[in-house]
């Protein structure tokens, strides 16, 4: 009997990690064995058939990211796999359950991807805070060696790989993929100018791929169980499998669920958690995280996949969605986004560096009642001064997103902050 | 340095068409053709990162788009067709925003701000049309730190271009300055206050497009840019020749700044040059003839040497390596051939007549400094290069870059893309190997290193020499360590595409030099693409001897003894004390030219001031034998004047100095070797149009008033009858002829990024060809240099071969009279092995004392763990080491 919920279904409730045993008992591993017995570019082509898109907001096929590492008895090696696991994208909360409940679903996926692209060396790259999740990746990478599912000669086979996890030191910029390798080198985490594209220069500017834990999560069931069952659990064209969705803010029971890719909105937010609070109603919503542009209750019908959610002027993202309320003020709101970035912002280029603290200090005068009215043309002009392509990577483009929707959406409340001098959300 | 050959691509720029070299990033291209595109981070010699994203324009898709969206100039490869716009309102408001930003936490320091009227960040703020502020939140502000004499350090203007770090690591291979913290805090320092560590951190205050890094010495008498009187001039600090422009104002050098030779130094100097002129200023300039006693009132002291001058008195003329060619020329015809000295002894003489010897009739060509870069596979033989020549150094810092780099070019990144070329590079380093007798500052980028004295490092050559030339019998040697070196280094340099030899005087021994060319040559035989670099001691060491003269020893000895004119020498540096005070208790009359007080000019009966590099026309040649042309940059208001004045108003017995054109007419007749001079620099006569080359600047200011205490009525300017420069603002404002170039500017750039009008495309030669002719050319089947191997010196027990230790800042003779460059001298010391010490019975020793020449000398002890067991060395040309010839050899005696 094939899952519908294959990444959490084994997640037990009070929490604690499957251990190697109860993570074979769930048929652990058996994608690895399976995997290992046909060719490197038989596991890439069931991958890309499978259409898994990256789920660590870009939604870039996976197969084809694979396809673009050199192979060949002539390639640059060694070639390595990372795993983004730098999740710090605000209100985004869906890889830390797969890490803490899970971590050999993970290793598993990681193995066979390493396989399918001919590393020989991989890295999870794990957000400092996650501590809990660091301690049991440890623990299940003993027992992965120990049980000869890393290391050389993989369950008898040529392949060899060899994992290592990689604590971070805290800044969102990590979650970059190219700012991750070049933390990861040991080097300032300032991103990469792209091409040359990790898959040709990558980790030590070698060949390299870095996929998201969710994504990376879902390859053994693909494996085990075939792409067109993974197309099958999918509600959208664009994509095949089931999506983390997940919900904060004043809603009755923020959580995560595993939902088919395409899933409604409107059904995320009233069926799952259970609509909003007693006493509150909602204003907009940040679909996918921090970076992406406010959607209101006339979106509640879209599909929360990359096609429909693009098309309603934001972006899915992580799927991780933060709610407003009513009595949320959208400018204090914003204020706090945009203090988070500006101080997250690596400081190489000139528009992020100093674009993004010049927007917060506006909206803290805004809520401190020293706003002025050309204010707004003045926040407007940094949303198009950060747009995608001005700034060297996508931090500050992805800041002004929020921004810019709440101004289009919220724009009384703006311009009462200035005329009032006053946030009227404070009690 | 780019290997692909090029093709060209079809560009258009605002609809207009250009064909243009394929490879090149569109903002090296617009710069090229003369368009002004604002950018920050860029530079040519450190390329393209995208960071500041100032040079953004707008690109369309075809002709018919008439949107476009934004792109960085820099970042973007020139396509062919690829259309772009600089004047579309999009890119032009984009530009002017992005200056905005960067000025919400610059302060308002210009009025005080040293980098005022020469900042890149005036120019582009000028130029991007930015005007109004509308931030009105607080600056972010930073604490400064003490980095040393050279540079000041004022963090809050930073911009944040990340070109510092990028010159000072990536480029110049400096450790200890970094960029810390993140978002709107960066900070570019080093992890704790203290001098900078890089020989070559003077040119961070070019590099930096703000008054962050700015130049401390010219600090101390600061003027604005405009208001320098400058001339295009040459250090004399090393055998390198930089360019560099002098400037002036009130009588004081006020500064040095780089004079773009894209075949020399390019875009840089080192600290020793930049920072070494203020000697010029010293208190201790010579600046009027005097005569030690007996002077009759109301005669002046020149007049009364002109009237002792009468023919028929013998007299011994001794010219100088740091003195101009047409001065020793002068000198030379003054006393006549057979009582001209070089200058210099016998023993540092055999060196150079063994250098030119070598580079005149082998096969191998010498590189200039800039193609020194070009090279791949590197030997240093016997040479610290660091602190002998130390632009040569940086330059093969570039050399060891070029094989990892090729990887990259394999995978197709362009030569441009900096981050992306380092990012394949990583630590690799290409083949570079030095022998030498203690541990250099190259080594820490060479493949291998080998310690020895003299006679180890002959045997290793020897070694070499006859892997390359097939010999059977490869020299045996139980020494394992040698055999293993010479054996990898003789497999790279067969590898190598084009491997490069580098020595020089550095261990002060003919058969070094004879080696390195030896090797060379081996090399060539086998149809290498082999190069042959030598660093001499001094800025004009191959054009005194190309001139030719007995050495000093035979002056010592000579029978005779009358009358000495010495130019520009102090004899005490050449030989030990005993010897040159009893050489000058011989002499009838001691006659000295020369700019500043030394123990000579103590001795002398008549000085004459002699003009510095300052105050002096005049030709030097290099290492590589490329003859220089040096301006004088202002007309001294007291009697200094070029040295070759003086001797030509004492050969004519006149009160004027014929003309600087005529004097080397007559030279390049009486020495062909010279001929190539005269195409060297326009003749005083040169107008562009009706117009002389201006030394000063259009906006020069308060020159109605400068004299003004003294008298209301403003002086008649002086004239330049030597040069086509005049000492005016008055002139052809446009661009000079190369050699004559007096200092960068343009319209709208008043930084030194003017220097891109200047070329013919950015990085490239200056319009019309770089300046310097190069005087030696290999012979096309030259004769093999014979290598002779030292014999043995058995040396006793306890004895100790001593070789100098030379001092980037200390050892030059000129600059070591400056107080920045002298506050960095280190103390004089004996460098030993502590193996040896312990030998000698002598651990923890604070001191200890060697014999030379039936003299003896007591330093303290420097540990140095890198020197053979038999090795010492003190310092050259300190005080303490006056007039010590090296090497020589001695035990420790107490």
């Amino acid at each position: 009997m094939k899952s519908e919920r294959p990444l959490t279904e084994h997640i037990k409730p009070d929490g604690s990690a499957l251990t190697l045993k109860e993570y074979e008992a769930t048929g652990g591993y058996s994608a690895l064995k399976k995997a290992l017995k046909s060719s490197p570019s038989e596991v890439m082509n069931t991958v890309k058939a499978s259409k898994l898109r990256g789920r660590g907001g870009a939604g870039f096929p996976t197969g084809s990211k694979w396809s673009f590492v050199p192979q060949g008895a002539d390639s640059d090696t060694p070639k390595y796999l990372v795993a983004n696991g730098d999740e710090m994208e605000p209100g985004t909360f869906k890889d830390r359950l797969l890490l803490e409940g899970n971590p050999h679903q993970l290793i598993e996926g990681m193995i066979i991807s390493a396989y399918a692209i001919g590393a020989g060396i991989s890295y999870i790259f794990l957000r400092w805070a996650y501590h809990e999740a660091a301690a049991r990746i440890t623990t299940a990478l003993v027992e992965a060696y120990e049980a000869g599912y890393l290391g050389k000669n993989i369950c008898g086979s040529d392949f060899s790989l060899e994992m290592y996890l990689h604590t971070s030191v805290g800044r969102y910029m990590c979650g970059e993929e190219t700012a991750l390798l070049n933390a990861l080198e040991g080097k300032r985490a300032n991103p990469r100018n792209k091409p040359p594209f990790p898959q040709v220069s990558g980790l030590f500017g070698k060949p390299t791929i870095v996929n998201n834990i969710e994504t990376l999560s879902n390859i053994s069931h693909i494996i085990k169980n075939g792409p067109e069952w993974y197309i099958g659990l999918s509600k959208s064209e664009g994509g095949g499998g089931t999506k983390l969705y997940g919900a904060s803010g004043k809603v009755k029971r923020p959580a995560i669920w595993e939902l088919p890719l395409g899933t409604t909105l409107r059904e995320i937010l009233e069926e799952h958690a259970g609509g909003m609070m007693d006493g509150y109603q909602m204003r907009g919503v940040l679909p996918g995280g921090a970076s992406t542009d406010f959607l209101t209750n006339d979106h509640l019908d879209i599909k929360m996949d990359f096609e429909d959610v693009s098309k309603a002027g934001s972006r899915m993202g992580t799927g991780t969605i933060i709610v407003m309320d009513d009595k949320t003020c959208p400018v204090g709101m914003c204020l706090n986004l945009e203090q988070f970035f500006a101080q997250e912002s690596c400081g190489w280029c000139t528009p992020c560096r100093e674009g993004l603290p010049w927007t917060a200090k506006i909206l803290m005068a805004l809520e401190e009642g020293n706003g002025q009215p050309k204010d707004i043309d003045h926040l407007e002009f940094q949303t198009g001064y950060m747009a995608p392509g001005n700034t060297f990577c996508a931090l500050a483009p992805g800041a002004m997103e929020p921004l810019q929707s709440a101004l289009k959406h919220f724009r009384e409340d703006f311009e009462e902050h200035i005329n009032n001098h006053r946030c009227k959300y404070r009690h | 340095m780019r290997f692909k050959q090029y093709c060209m691509a079809t560009i258009y720029i605002d609809d207009k068409k250009h064909e243009v070299k394929d490879g090149q990033n569109l903002l090296e291209i617009c710069l090229s053709l003369g368009y002004d595109l604002t950018y920050f981070c860029w530079h040519p010699a450190l390329h393209s990162v995208g960071a500041c994203r100032q040079c953004a324009v707008v690109q369309y898709k075809d002709e018919n788009d008439t949107k476009g969206k934004i792109v960085m100039a820099c970042m973007q490869e020139a396509t062919d067709n690829i259309r772009i716009s600089l004047r579309n309102k999009k890119g032009i408001d984009f530009r002017a925003g992005n200056i905005e930003a960067l000025m919400i936490n610059h302060p308002h320091d210009c009025p005080v701000c040293d980098e005022g009227g020469e900042c890149h960040l005036q120019d582009m703020t000028v130029m991007s049309g930015h005007n109004y502020r509308r931030y009105r939140f607080n600056k972010r502000t930073h604490k400064n730190q003490y980095l040393g004499p050279f540079i000041n350090h004022e963090m809050n203007r930073c911009i944040q271009c990340y070109r510092c770090v990028r010159y000072y690591k990536d480029y110049a291979g400096g450790k200890d300055l970094d960029v810390f913290a993140s978002h709107d805090n960066v900070y570019f320092g080093r992890s704790e206050e203290g001098t900078l560590e890089s020989e070559f951190s003077g040119n961070l205050v070019e590099v930096c497009p703000t008054g962050v890094f700015t130049d401390k010495t010219l600090r101390q008498h600061y003027t604005r840019k405009w208001d320098l009187k400058n001339a295009p001039s040459i250090c004399h600090e090393c055998s390198v020749g930089c360019n560099f422009s002098a400037s002036e104002r009130y009588g004081t050098l006020r500064r040095v700044i780089n004079r773009y030779n894209g075949d020399v130094n390019g875009y840089f100097l080192c600290d020793r040059g930049r920072f070494g002129y203020e000697y010029v200023n010293s208190k201790k300039r010579i600046t009027h003839s005097r005569k030690r006693s007996g002077l009759q009132q109301g005669i002046d002291a020149f007049s009364d040497l002109k009237n002792y001058f009468t023919p028929g008195i013998r007299v011994m003329g001794i010219g100088s390596p740091r003195a101009s060619l047409e001065s020793n020329y002068l000198l030379k015809k003054l006393v006549g051939e057979n009582n001209f000295y070089h200058g210099i002894t016998a023993a540092e003489g055999k060196l150079i007549e063994s250098i030119l010897s070598n580079l005149q009739n082998g096969n191998v060509r010498t590189p200039s400094l800039a193609e020194i870069a070009t090279y791949d596979t590197v030997f240093v033989l016997g040479e610290d290069v660091t602190n002998t020549a130390p632009m040569m150094a940086l330059a093969l810092r570039q050399a060891n870059k070029n094989v990892p780099r090729q990887k990259a070019y394999d995978m197709k990144i362009p030569h441009w893309n900096d981050a992306a070329i380092r990012e394949v590079v990583q630590d690799a380093k290409g083949p570079f190997y030095t022998a030498t007798p203690y541990a250099t500052k190259l080594d820490e980028i060479a493949t291998q290193t080998f310690f020895g004295n003299t006679h180890d490092l002959l045997e290793v050559s020897q070694m070499l020499v006859s892997i390359f030339r097939g010999e059977k019998k490869i020299p045996n040697t139980e020494n394992k360590l040698m055999t293993d070196f010479a054996g990898r280094l003789a497999r790279a340099l067969l590898d190598g595409k084009k491997p490069l030899i580098v020595s020089g005087t550095g261990m002060m021994s003919e058969e070094i030099i004879n080696a390195s060319s030896a090797i060379a040559s081996a090399l060539k035989d086998l149809g290498k693409d082999v190069g042959l670099s030598y660093t001499v001691p001094e800025s004009n060491s191959l054009g005194v001897e190309l001139l030719g003269g007995k050495y000093l020893d035979d002056a010592f000895e000579d029978g005779e003894r009358s009358t000495v004119i010495i130019l520009e020498n102090d004899l005490y540096l050449r030989a030990h004390k005993n010897t040159i005070d009893s050489f000058f208790s011989k002499c009838e009359q001691v006659v000295v030219l020369d700019s500043i007080e030394n123990n000579t000019t103590q001795q002398a009966d008549y000085v004459l001031p002699a003009g510095t590099f300052a105050e002096s026309d005049g030709t030097i040649i290099n290492n590589e034998g490329r003859a220089q042309r040096y301006y004088q940059v202002y007309m001294p208001k007291n009697q200094i004047r070029s040295s070759w004045a003086w001797i030509d108003m004492l050969l004519h017995n006149s009160d004027a100095a014929r003309h600087f054109d005529d004097i080397i007419s007559e030279m390049i007749s009486a020495y062909p070797v010279f001929e190539k001079i005269k195409l060297l620099a326009p003749t005083a006569d040169y107008r562009i149009g009706t117009q002389k080359i201006p030394r000063e600047t259009h906006r020069f200011s308060g020159r109605t008033a400068m004299n003004a205490n003294i008298s209301v009525h403003e002086p008649k300017p002086p004239v330049d009858v030597d040069s086509p420069l005049t000492f005016t603002m008055e002139g052809f404002h446009g661009i000079p002829p190369a050699v004559d170039i007096p200092f960068f500017w343009a319209p709208g750039w008043n930084s030194i990024q003017s220097v891109n009008k200047y070329q013919q495309e950015v990085g490239g030669p200056l319009k019309g060809g770089n300046p310097g002719i190069r005087l030696i050319e290999p012979l096309s089947n030259g004769l093999k240099t014979q290598f002779f191997k030292k014999e043995k010196f058995a040396m006793a027990e306890g004895q100790f071969e001593v070789l100098p230790a030379y001092h980037i800042f200390g050892s030059g003779e000129l600059s070591a009279k400056s107080p920045a460059i002298s506050e960095r001298k280190p103390p004089a010391t004996i460098g030993i092995n502590e193996e040896a010490l312990a030998a000698a019975g002598l651990s923890g020793s604070d001191s200890i004392r060697i014999a030379f020449n039936g003299d003896s000398l007591k330093l303290p002890v420097k540990i140095n763990n890198s020197l053979p067991k038999n090795v010492l060395t003190i310092p050259k040309n300190f005080p303490e080491t006056f007039g010590i010839t090296f090497p020589f050899y001695s035990a420790i005696i107490g």
